[in-house]
């Protein structure tokens, strides 16, 4: 077993886990960044394309009060009040931090260029261009992780379980996958930046390392996970025609900038069905949205692939051109003229507003386990704020890192457990015993994405739900114990690892939507239409006694938890 | 929409052993990319076939990078197509398994 120690360890290096980094590394620690991936490539973080929501008032005046009425009135109740205020309140800070950086915000007349997005009352939105927020933004935080020499960075390792002695997070452990070598991480404090879930489905905007690993890693070290039940569909996800080398939610940009026209098989405009009209501007929520666009299609006007059209005929070229200059030519390749075609677009799975739960200082129940980004949950309730997950990633991440660094420096020793280490790692390939049957993993993780779209998507009924925990179920059966396999890149090792951490957040996915007998934001139940004021409650979800227990908390006091 | 058929030559084998050729016969339709071939057989015939990518489709990551006939691509955004193709790791970077090379730059390794 390869041996290694710091102060501060931060799993996963996307936006939140870079910038925890720094922070920590700022306040005199050491910091170890593990990815499972290379770093800052491997998350959403790289593949974000647009908006990035900050009450910076260059626009137009604002406050981060407004930012924040926003994000409480979009999360449908159900926000910690404490982590969307320290979101709203900070971001300014981090988004003007990343600019000192040279993230290069799009400028206009000397200001930054702040554009509106559906659910902001006014212009918040600050970007890169063209379609290049993300890039950037890992870009520039891998610079300044460069210039750190108490950061060490580490790619191509998977964190496979958190190591905890006397109910204390001590350290990790992992899997190298370039030689399957084990690994052992000993640190003071632990950060999990891990990112969503959206691999769970079939259709998701996200990259194969976002199946839930922090979710899981989180709750078997013994802390909770809070409004499981909420991931959030964006809306019009590209559909057809095929389309490769770009991002299937590309056309949420083309849709801030030129408005475009969203249009059933019969050629009509049907979002106003729904409660929301739209005139050529672009103020349609995603919930309702995805609703209205999953309706349509249930009552057979939905597009030749099984979505609504996306058009933007209307536009003149030139106004394109100007809008999105390259974008247009990467288009063409694919075959695809704007100016004569629309394109189809359908709901597709792209965040996830629940996840670990923290204090707010980002720390978990779990003395010294810390969780920053997407990996955490509250912040956005049951409906996430469009351009608020970037922000969330730079204002928790930085949050993260600060406050592990602090523990980590009053901690005495880490106190490392070498022998729960060792119980937690895997045991090398050669001396695994081989399995009489092992089970097809990739095509188990197609059936997992399937089901789950199927009977676990924005719209869901008991009976669909209960159908897909009792194979959730049996597939953990099936799924068995970890092969023997290769050493170097064990393709079925990494895949049965994944399959372990997805199926077991895919369970608590199910069974918090089995629980929630009303509809709110990004959770729709057909049998229990409407939001009632009695479900003004969190479901937080904890590992008890080797199975799930899940418990309600008012919302309000969920708010009212202190460090 | 037409389904089509690539034949996939892909080399493999790890660092040491020598190298085998395998033949997989890829039903498509036009418009799917390499990477979605190359996914397709690992879940319908061979889940061992070792190969790395993480955003499968948002030319993002680069982490798909393959030789096709002898030169280096992005098996996310090549399309399938019909007939023969040939598929190997990149020659000029560390063998770790079948298509996967040791792409990280050096100060991000666990190992030197
Ligand atoms: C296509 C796309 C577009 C988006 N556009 C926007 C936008 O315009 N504006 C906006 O606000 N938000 C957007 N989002 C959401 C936003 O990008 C994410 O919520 C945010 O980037 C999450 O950052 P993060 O650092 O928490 O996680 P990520 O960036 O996902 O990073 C997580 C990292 O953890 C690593 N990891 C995972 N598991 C393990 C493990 N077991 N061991 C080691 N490492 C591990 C992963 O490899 C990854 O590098 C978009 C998301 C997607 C997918
Ligand atoms: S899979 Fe990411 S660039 Fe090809």
């Amino acid at each position: 077993m390869i041996q290694l120690e710091t102060d501060v360890l931060v799993i996963g290096a996307g936006g939140a886990g870079m910038y925890a980094a720094i922070a920590a590394a700022r306040d005199g620690c050491r910091v170890q960044l593990v990815d499972r991936s290379l770093i800052g490539r491997g998350g959403a973080t790289v593949m974000a394309q647009m908006t990035v929501s900050v009450a910076l008032g260059e626009q137009c005046p604002d406050h981060w009060e407004h930012h924040l009425a926003d994000t409480l009135a979009a999360g449908r109740g159900l926000c910690d009040p404490v982590l969307a205020q320290l979101l709203c309140e900070n971001a300014a800070l981090r988004i003007r931090e990343m600019d000192a950086w040279k993230v290069g915000w799009a400028r206009e007349n000397g200001h930054l260029k702040q554009v509106y997005a559906p659910g902001h009352d006014r212009a918040r939105c600050v970007y890169v261009d063209f379609l290049n927020t993300g890039p950037a933004v890992s870009r520039t935080l891998r610079a300044q992780l460069n210039r750190i020499a108490a950061i060490r960075r580490i790619g191509d390792v998977l964190i496979t379980d958190i190591v905890v002695h006397g109910g204390e997070a001590v350290g990790a452990v992992g899997l190298h996958l370039l030689t399957g070598a084990a690994v052992a991480l000993q640190a003071k404090s632990v950060v999990v930046a891990t990112g969503g879930l959206t691999r769970l489905y079939r259709r998701n905007s996200g990259s194969l390392n976002m199946g839930g690993d922090g979710y899981a890693l989180a709750l078997r070290a013994g802390a909770e996970l809070i409004d499981m039940e909420f991931v959030q569909f964006f809306p019009i996800g590209h559909l057809a025609p095929r389309m490769i080398g770009m991002d299937p939610i590309m056309w949420d940009p083309f849709r801030y900038k030129l408005g475009g026209r969203l249009l059933n098989a019969e050629g009509e405009e049907f979002a106003d069905r729904y409660g929301q009209a739209e005139s050529g501007n672009y103020v349609l929520t995603r919930d309702v949205a995805t609703y209205a666009i999953y309706k349509e299609v249930e009552a057979g006007r939905g597009s030749p692939a099984g979505g609504a059209y996306l058009s933007f005929t209307h536009v003149p070229e030139a106004d394109l051109r100007q809008a999105f200059g390259p974008v247009i030519d990467r288009l063409a390749k694919n075959g695809i003229d704007l100016t004569r075609m629309p394109v189809e677009v359908a709901p597709i799975a792209h965040y996830h507003m629940g996840g670990v739960r923290v204090d707010a200082s980002m720390e978990t129940r779990v003395p010294y386990l810390f969780a920053a980004g997407e990996a955490v949950g509250g912040a956005s309730g049951a409906n996430r704020l469009s351009g608020n997950a970037i922000t969330e990633a730079f204002v928790f991440g930085e949050r993260a890192g600060t406050t592990a660094a602090a523990r980590a420096k009053a901690r005495a020793a880490s106190g490392w457990d070498a022998k729960a280490a060792a119980a937690k790692a895997l045991e090398p390939a050669s001396r695994r015993s081989q399995a009489a049957a092992v089970p097809n993993t990739a095509a188990l993780l197609v059936e997992l994405q399937a089901l789950m779209a199927d009977y676990v998507g924005p719209f869901r009924t008991e009976e669909k739900l209960r159908l897909a925990l009792s194979r959730l179920e049996q597939m953990q059966r099936e799924l068995g114990p970890i092969p023997a396999g290769s050493e170097a890149y064990d393709m079925v090792c990494l895949d049965w690892l994944d399959l372990r951490n997805m199926l077991l957040v895919a369970q608590c996915v199910v069974l918090a939507a089995i629980a929630r007998k009303e509809s709110r934001g990004a959770h729709q139940r057909e049998d229990f239409p409407g939001m009632l004021p009695g479900w003004d409650l969190n479901q937080i979800l904890s590992w008890q006694d080797g199975k799930l227990s899940l418990e309600r908390v008012p919302a309000a006091q969920a708010a009212a938890r202190t460090p | 929409m037409t389904t089509r058929t690539a034949r996939l030559h892909i080399q493999r084998g790890t660092p040491g052993a020598p190298a085998r050729t395998e033949t997989f016969q890829v039903p498509f339709t036009p418009g799917q990319s390499l990477l979605d071939g190359l996914r397709w057989i690992r879940a319908q015939l061979d889940p061992t076939l070792a190969m790395r990518f993480s955003c499968i489709n948002a030319n993002a990551c680069k982490e798909c990078m393959i030789e096709l006939e002898g030169k280096a691509a992005y098996a996310c955004t090549v399309r399938l197509r019909e007939g023969d193709m040939h598929i190997a790791p990149l020659h000029n970077k560390a063998l770790v398994h079948d298509l996967i090379t040791e792409i990280a730059p050096r100060d991000e390794r666990l190992l030197d």
